[in-house]
C-alpha cells in the first residue's frame, strides 16, 4: 500500500537526519512558529530573531506575520490558531503560512494538551516536518504535573522538546529541533483517503485541508471540497485521539488541586469585577494624572525643557539675530511682579552690556522669558510655534514621559491576563450593541494606540463587529499620546472635567454602536475565548514592549510634530493661518465658545490629535473651554497613521464615511457641550 | 436529579454532559477546544445574564449567553 511507503520512507529520512545531527543547521528553508493562541510564540520568535514583535497574555497578540532570517533560514512568527482552517482573516494568514512550510516548530502549551495537541495532529496529518516544544515546562513542575515526554514522542512519531520561553530553558536546543523537524506519525485510516486526493496533484497539507472541507484551497487546486459532515468525522476522531494521548501521557498527582486563580475567578463577576475594574482605573488615575503628569511632566517640560533645553537654544540664535526679549517674574500666586523688556536690533553680541543685563535680570527665581525674532525663518524654526523648539519640548519633555507612563500601564494590564476576563465581564453589555465581550480587547488597546487596534480589529467575529469597533475606535477612543495631552491641560483642573469628558464620550460611544448595531446588516458571534491564567506581568517583557513601542511613538510622532510644525509656521507666516481662523471663526467663537485661534488645534489635529490638542497649550483657555476643546478633539478625525491603516484594514467606503462622519460628530457635540457648560 | 437543559442555565459549580452543538463553524471551534458532545464539564461560574464559564480540566472556557443557549446539555 502506498501509505506504508511513505511510513518507510519516513524512517529512512529520520536514520538520515540522525547522522546529519553534527552537521551545521539546515538552509534556505521557511521555518514556522504555529501553534495556539497564547502559547509563546512570539517570544521564541523574538528569541530567534533577535527582534521584538508584541508578547502579551492574551489570545491574538499576534495578526500579522513577522520573518526574520535565521543562521540562512527564514523564521516566521504567526497568529495563534485552534486548528489550521480559513473561517476568519487570522486562520487564513496562518494557513498561508502553514502551508508554504518547509518545517513547523510547533508551540505547545503543558498545561492545556488537551487543547493544543489538536493543531498539533492536524500538522502532522498536513504531513508537514514538525517538531514540538512543550513549553510552559516551568509552570509544570511548579503544579507537580508529570508528562511522558518520551512517550509522547513516540505516539507522534517526531522530537518533543521540553522549554520553557519565559526562563529560557530549551533555547538551546532551538536548532536541534529545527534541524531534526519530521514527518510525524501517521493515522493510516485518513492517510488512504489523503492519497485519494493527492493523486489527483494536491499536496497533503492540501488535501487534509480540501477533505476537511477548505473551499478556498479546493478552489485554487481546483478539486471538490469535502463537506462539514466529513470534516465533523475527521474532527471527532482527532478531537478522540488527542484525548487518548493525553489522557496515557499525563498524570497530575492530585487532580483537585487545579490551580485557580481568586483574583481571577472574582474579576469576572460583575459584583466583585466592577470594583476591581474600578480599583484598576483609580490606580491608573493617580499613576499617570497625579504622579507622571504633574511630578514628572513639571520637572522634564519646566526644568528641562523650557529653562535648559529652549533657554539655551533661542539666547544661542538672539545673540546674532534681531530679537526682543521680554521677561516677567512672576510670583507663586501667578502675578506679575516685574516685567522688563530688552531689544536687540543686531543680535545680542552687539549689546554686551544689555545682554549681562537680561541674564542677570532672568536668573531671578520665577521668570518667564518670551523672545520674539525678527528674522522669519529664524522664527518658524525657533518661535512660538518653533518647528525645532515646539517639537522638541513638546515631544521629548511634555509628551513622551505621559505616553511612557500610558505604555507602562498598558503592557501591565497586557501581560496580566486581566483583559479576557473583562472582557468575559461585560460581555452581555457589549451584546446590546451588537458586539461581543471580545470587543474589549481592541478597544482597550486602542487606548495604547489607536493604529494598532485597527489592526487587532481582525480577532473579532464577524465584518459587523469589525465596523463597529473600528467606528469606535476612530470616534472615541483617545490614544495615549492624546490622553497625555488631555492629563496635561487639565492637571491640576480638579476631577469635574474629567467627568464630564468622561461622560460625553462614553454617551456617544453608546449612541454610535447603538446606531450601527441598528443599521448594519447581518449577525454578530457569541463569545467564546479561552481565559488565561491571571500572573503577575513579567517585569522584562513590560520594559521591553514599552521602550519599543515608546521609540515606535517618537519615530512616528517626531516626523509629523516636525511635518506640522513646519506646516503651521509656514501658514503663520504667510498669514494664511489668519483666514483659516476667520474662515472657522463662526464655528469655533460662537459655537464651539473658544478664542478663534483654536482653529489652530483643527488644522493641526489634522495630522495628529494629539498635535492638535498640543495647539491648545498656547491658548488661555477657562477650564470649562479646555473641556470642550479636548472633546471636540478627540471626536475629531483620527491621526493620518490611524486613517492609512483603517482604510486598509476596512476599504474606502467605510474608512472615508468614518473620516467624515468625526468631523460632523465632533463639531455638533462639541458645540452642544459648549452651550451648556459655558455661561 | 438530572434534566435536559441548555447550557446558559447551568449552575455554578456544578458538572454538565454537553449533548448537542450547534451546526457549523462554533462547533468547530468547541470540538479544538476540547468541548465535544458527550463531554462533561464543569460550570465554573454563570454571570448574571448568562455568560458561561466552562472548566474543564486547566483550562477556563468563557461561552456567551447566545451560544450557551444553543447548547443542549444535561445539567445534574
Ligand atoms: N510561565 C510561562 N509563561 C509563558 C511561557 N511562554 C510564554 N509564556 C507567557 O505566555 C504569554 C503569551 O506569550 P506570547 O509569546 O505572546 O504567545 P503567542 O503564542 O505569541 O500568542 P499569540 O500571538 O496571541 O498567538 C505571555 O504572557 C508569556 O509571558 C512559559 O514557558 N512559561
Ligand atoms: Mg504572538
Amino acid at each position: 500500500m502506498k501509505s506504508d511507503s511513505i511510513l518507510n520512507l519516513n524512517d529512512k529520512q529520520l536514520k538520515k537526519l540522525e547522522f546529519s545531527e553534527t552537521q551545521k543547521l539546515v538552509t534556505d528553508k521557511k521555518v514556522v512558529l504555529a501553534g495556539n493562541p497564547n502559547v509563546g510564540k512570539s517570544l521564541f520568535f523574538n528569541h530567534l530573531s533577535g527582534m521584538y514583535v508584541d508578547v502579551s497574555n492574551f489570545p491574538g497578540t499576534t495578526i500579522s506575520i513577522s520573518k526574520a532570517s535565521y543562521k540562512g533560514n527564514t523564521i516566521y512568527d504567526t497568529p495563534g490558531v485552534y486548528g489550521v482552517s480559513s473561517f476568519n482573516d487570522e486562520e487564513r494568514v496562518a494557513r498561508d503560512i502553514i502551508l508554504s512550510a518547509d518545517r513547523i516548530l510547533n508551540v505547545v502549551n503543558a498545561l492545556h494538551l488537551e487543547r493544543d495537541l489538536f493543531l498539533t495532529l492536524q500538522l502532522i496529518e498536513m504531513g508537514k516536518p514538525v517538531t514540538v516544544l512543550l513549553n510552559f515546562s516551568d509552570e509544570v513542575k511548579k503544579r507537580k504535573i508529570k508528562i511522558d515526554v518520551e512517550r509522547l514522542s513516540e505516539l507522534l512519531g517526531v522530537d518533543v522538546i521540553e522549554t520553557s520561553a519565559v526562563k529560557k530553558d530549551g533555547f538551546d536546543k532551538l536548532d536541534y529541533a529545527i534541524e531534526n523537524a519530521r514527518k510525524g506519525t501517521q493515522e493510516l485510516e485518513l492517510h488512504f483517503l489523503l492519497q485519494q486526493v493527492m493523486e489527483k496533484g494536491a499536496s497533503q497539507a492540501a488535501s487534509l485541508l480540501i477533505l476537511e472541507g477548505d473551499n478556498e484551497i479546493a478552489e485554487l487546486n481546483e478539486l471538490p471540497c469535502g463537506t462539514p459532515d466529513e470534516r465533523e468525522k475527521i474532527y471527532i476522531n482527532r478531537r478522540n485521539k488527542v484525548n487518548e494521548i493525553v489522557d496515557e501521557i499525563e498524570h497530575e498527582d492530585s487532580r483537585k488541586g487545579e490551580f485557580f486563580n481568586l483574583l481571577g475567578k472574582y474579576s469576572l463577576n460583575p459584583l466583585t469585577g466592577i470594583p476591581i475594574l474600578g480599583f484598576v482605573l483609580v490606580l491608573v488615575y493617580f499613576f499617570i494624572g497625579e504622579f507622571v503628569s504633574q511630578q514628572v511632566v513639571d520637572f522634564t517640560e519646566n526644568k528641562i525643557g523650557v529653562e535648559i533645553f529652549e533657554y539655551n537654544v533661542k539666547s544661542l540664535m538672539a545673540d546674532y539675530t534681531a530679537t526682543d526679549i521680554v521677561v516677567e517674574v512672576i510670583d507663586n500666586n501667578d502675578n506679575v511682579i516685574d516685567s522688563e523688556t530688552f531689544i536687540f536690533p543686531d543680535g545680542m553680541n552687539e549689546l554686551p552690556q544689555l545682554k549681562t543685563q537680561f541674564e542677570e535680570f532672568s536668573t531671578q527665581p520665577g521668570t518667564a522669558i518670551d523672545f520674539t525674532f525678527h528674522n522669519p525663518i529664524a522664527q518658524l524654526l525657533f518661535g512660538e510655534f518653533g518647528v525645532i523648539t515646539m517639537t522638541v519640548t513638546y515631544l521629548i519633555f511634555l509628551l513622551l514621559p505621559l505616553v511612557i507612563g500610558f505604555y507602562l500601564v498598558m503592557a501591565f494590564l497586557e501581560d496580566s491576563g486581566y483583559l479576557p476576563r473583562l472582557a468575559t465581564m461585560l460581555d452581555r453589555a457589549f451584546n446590546k450593541v451588537g458586539l461581543n465581550g471580545k470587543a474589549v480587547i481592541p478597544i482597550m488597546l486602542g487606548f495604547g494606540c489607536v493604529t494598532m487596534a485597527n489592526v487587532t480589529t481582525r480577532i473579532l467575529g464577524s465584518n459587523r463587529e469589525k465596523s463597529i469597533v473600528t467606528a469606535i475606535l476612530q470616534f472615541v477612543i483617545p490614544c495615549s499620546a492624546q490622553l497625555a495631552v488631555i492629563a496635561v491641560l487639565l492637571s491640576g483642573a480638579g476631577i469635574k472635567p474629567l467627568l464630564i469628558f468622561a461622560v460625553v464620550i462614553f454617551s456617544v460611544l453608546i449612541a454610535l454602536s447603538t446606531i450601527l448595531n441598528r443599521m448594519l446588516p447581518g449577525e454578530s458571534s457569541p463569545l467564546l475565548i479561552d481565559l488565561p491564567s491571571m500572573k503577575i506581568p513579567n517585569i522584562s517583557n513590560v520594559l521591553k514592549k514599552t521602550y519599543f513601542r515608546s521609540i515606535g511613538f517618537m519615530k512616528e510622532a517626531g516626523v509629523w510634530f516636525f511635518v506640522g510644525a513646519l506646516g503651521i509656521g509656514i501658514l503663520q507666516i504667510t498669514g494664511l493661518l489668519v483666514v483659516w481662523q476667520d474662515l472657522l471663526a463662526p464655528l469655533t467663537t460662537d459655537w464651539l465658545m473658544l478664542p478663534k485661534e483654536a482653529a489652530n488645534a483643527f488644522v493641526m489635529g489634522m495630522v495628529r490629535r494629539d498635535f492638535g490638542a498640543a495647539g491648545l497649550f498656547e491658548l488661555s483657555l477657562t477650564t470649562m473651554q479646555i473641556t470642550v476643546a479636548i472633546i471636540t478633539i478627540t471626536l475629531f478625525v483620527p491621526c493620518i497613521a490611524s486613517f492609512v491603516v483603517m482604510l486598509k484594514e476596512r476599504g474606502w467606503k467605510e474608512g472615508l464615511s468614518i473620516w467624515f462622519g468625526t468631523w460632523i460628530v465632533a463639531f455638533t457635540i462639541g458645540g452642544l457641550v459648549a452651550q451648556l457648560i459655558i455661561i | 436529579m438530572i434534566m435536559d437543559s441548555t447550557l446558559d442555565k447551568a449552575k455554578k459549580g456544578k458538572p454538565v454532559t454537553i449533548l448537542s452543538l450547534p451546526k457549523g463553524e462554533l462547533k468547530v471551534q468547541l470540538i479544538r477546544l476540547g468541548i465535544t458532545e458527550g463531554e462533561t464539564v464543569k460550570c465554573l461560574e454563570r454571570l448574571p445574564g448568562g455568560t458561561i464559564i466552562l472548566q474543564k480540566n486547566r483550562q477556563e472556557i468563557a461561552v456567551g449567553y447566545d451560544l450557551a443557549k444553543n447548547i443542549k446539555v444535561i445539567l445534574q
